[in-house]
């Protein structure tokens, strides 16, 4: 167990956690602003890497590449609003039906191959993780990475205090009110599906470029790296009281501790076979502390309960 | 105004639960009226409330707001022209925005929404002054969560938000049952207030028949789905608990006798 080993691991950690931290910041639009479940990220977390790969393959442009990945991301969450809203199936059943047949589509992009490498030498990649030690700053990938997220969250900030933004958040909290104060919720729903799947497929395009290839299984499992990063930030930085933009950055963060945490179990000696089972729980054990706090450790409330007014 | 015509509506077709609330339901309210709605548990009065607002389609009959046909138009378009008050506290405001963001919603009621900023300063300051009046403090808070707020505080706020762009229509729906007697005397006198400021033709539905009988202009009583009795002007100023008690036994045959209203 050389230290050295884990110290020489981390900015690599630290750039993984960072670009899953955007894609952590999509999730946090449909999980905490939309309050809804939305498993088609596992999908789109391929996609955005497929499109983005095969597209640089035919010589376009990363920056219209990554683009385009953003753009498939969103006809994806377009699909499973669609299926949520006007068939009226479950929103967690909409998202898995859109991601079991995005495998299908993601295949078709790659060429019906698993797996599509692209050289960092020979394509000029936005970021790789042969940038990450190194390599000067504007050139380094988790300088570029923090840009991309520093420009996200200043967008969702901007976007999330308009008129539309507003009403976007007013569906997730309460629909009837919304409803009642003339809101669309249907339509906001898939608005909301939409650019959540946009920002994670642009995250898998980032993150394909990294690791440089795309692969098929790229996205098994994102939704629950995602709810890990959104609930993680949450327990570290919820007791600041922080405007949205800064919960948005306390997700990313979340992601890049995910990420260091998991580079420390591995160089504790975890088998990496071991680790989706290690994030399900305990991303469950996160999921369930609210819960076992209210039903065990609530204060005593006085005979009669809460005064009502 | 508000035209209800020959309205027919029956939940759970088919099974045992099967329940027709509204049968063959007409209602004519002019500009201005304000009409309290009683009636017994299962009469159909938030079953009336709701078919004009849209929740669900109605199975027969013709709704006109303004004679505007609304009968197919979806809740969100009728909010257009709607102001609404509901029973529960939590139904109408979101907890986790803030009192505000509340108002600059309701605000923006019966308009597009796009791209432009979701509050301006001068609404900000328009909103102060608004809720100053309701005497509940809340102007000094303005940027709290509406989950912070008490039941009568949050309904206060709900029926702010319902008179803050003038409705067409405003609906009630015992939007001071949950209260406790006091808070709800207070939202009552903001209610009368507000709505014999700007003239807002209203129905609201209370369990209170002394509240039925000491507000607006004319009452309507309920049972079965349909309105039984119908009385306003002068001869509502007369009206006394037990004229409408005794109506009641005539409509239900004696079976009312139990039901809570008795402890009006």
């Amino acid at each position: 167990m050389d230290i050295f080993k884990l110290f020489n691991a981390l900015p690599g950690a630290c750039a993984q956690g960072l670009i899953w931290g955007i894609m952590a910041i999509g999730v946090y639009i449909t999980y905490k602003v939309l309050d809804l479940a939305d498993l088609t990220v596992d999908g789109t977390m391929t996609t955005g890497g497929a499109v983005c790969i095969m597209l640089m393959l035919n010589d376009c442009p990363v920056g219209l590449a990554l683009l385009a990945a953003f753009g498939a991301g969103i006809l994806a969450g377009f699909v499973t609003g669609l299926l949520h809203t006007v068939m009226g199936i479950p929103a967690i059943l909409s998202g898995i039906l859109t991601q079991l047949g995005l495998y299908s589509v993601n295949l078709r992009i790659m060429g019906g191959k698993a797996n599509q490498a692209i050289s960092v030498d020979k394509f000029n990649l936005l970021v790789s993780l042969r940038w990450v030690k190194g390599a000067p700053f504007y050139k380094n990938t988790i300088f570029t990475v923090c840009i991309f997220i520093v420009c996200i969250i200043a967008i969702l900030y901007w976007f999330f205090g308009t008129e539309l933004g507003c009403s976007i958040r007013a569906t997730g909290s309460n629909p009837n009110m919304s409803r009642a104060q003339g809101i669309n919720t249907d339509v906001n729903k898939i608005l909301g599906l939409m650019l959540s799947n946009g920002i994670v497929a642009l995250a898998s395009g980032l993150y394909a470029q990294y690791q440089g290839f795309s692969d098929i299984n790229a996205g098994r499992g994102a939704i629950v790296i995602g709810l890990a990063a959104v609930i993680i930030g949450q327990v570290v930085f919820g007791k600041i009281r922080g405007n949205f933009a800064f919960k948005l950055l306390s997700v990313a963060l979340g992601a890049i501790i995910y990420y260091l945490v998991i580079q420390v179990v591995l160089w504790l000696g975890l088998n990496p076979n071991d680790l989706k089972l290690l994030s399900a729980i305990v991303v469950a054990v996160f999921l369930a502390i609210p819960y076992l706090k209210g039903k065990y450790f609530a204060k005593p409330v006085k005979k009669g309960g809460a005064p009502h007014a | 105004m508000l035209k209800i015509e020959n309205i027919w509506k029956t939940f759970n077709v088919g099974t045992v639960n099967e329940k027709t609330a509204l049968q063959g339901l007409s209602l004519t309210l002019r500009e201005g009226d304000f009409v309290t709605v009683i009636g017994g548990n299962g009469a159909g009065k938030s079953t009336m409330l709701n078919a004009v607002a849209g929740v669900w389609p109605v199975d027969e009959g013709k709704l006109y707001i303004d004679n505007v046909d609304v009968t197919k138009l979806p809740e969100y378009k009728r909010a257009a022209y709607l102001g609404r008050v509901f029973q529960d506290p939590m139904t109408g405001t979101a907890a986790n925005m803030q009192i505000q963001e509340n108002l600059a919603l309701a605000l923006r009621r019966g308009k597009k929404r796009f791209l432009s900023i979701g509050i301006t300063r001068s609404e900000r300051e328009m909103y102060q002054e608004k809720l100053k009046v309701l005497g509940l403090g809340l102007e000094e808070r303005m940027t709290s969560k509406v989950g912070l707020l008490s039941g009568g505080q949050r309904q206060a706020l709900t029926l702010l938000m319902a008179t803050l762009k003038k409705p067409k229509l405003l609906l009630l729906d015992e939007h001071t049952a949950a209260l406790d007697p006091k808070t709800a005397a207070k939202v009552l006198e903001a209610t009368d207030r507000i709505v014999g400021r700007d003239q807002l033709t209203t129905l609201m539905i209370t369990h209170n028949m002394k509240d039925a009988i000491a507000h607006g202009n004319r009452l309507i009583m309920m049972h079965e789905g349909r309105v039984i009795y119908d009385v306003s002007g002068e001869e509502k100023k007369r009206l006394k608990v037990s004229d409408l008690l005794e109506k009641f036994e005539q409509a239900s045959g004696g079976e009312f006798a139990n039901d809570r209203m008795m402890l009006a």
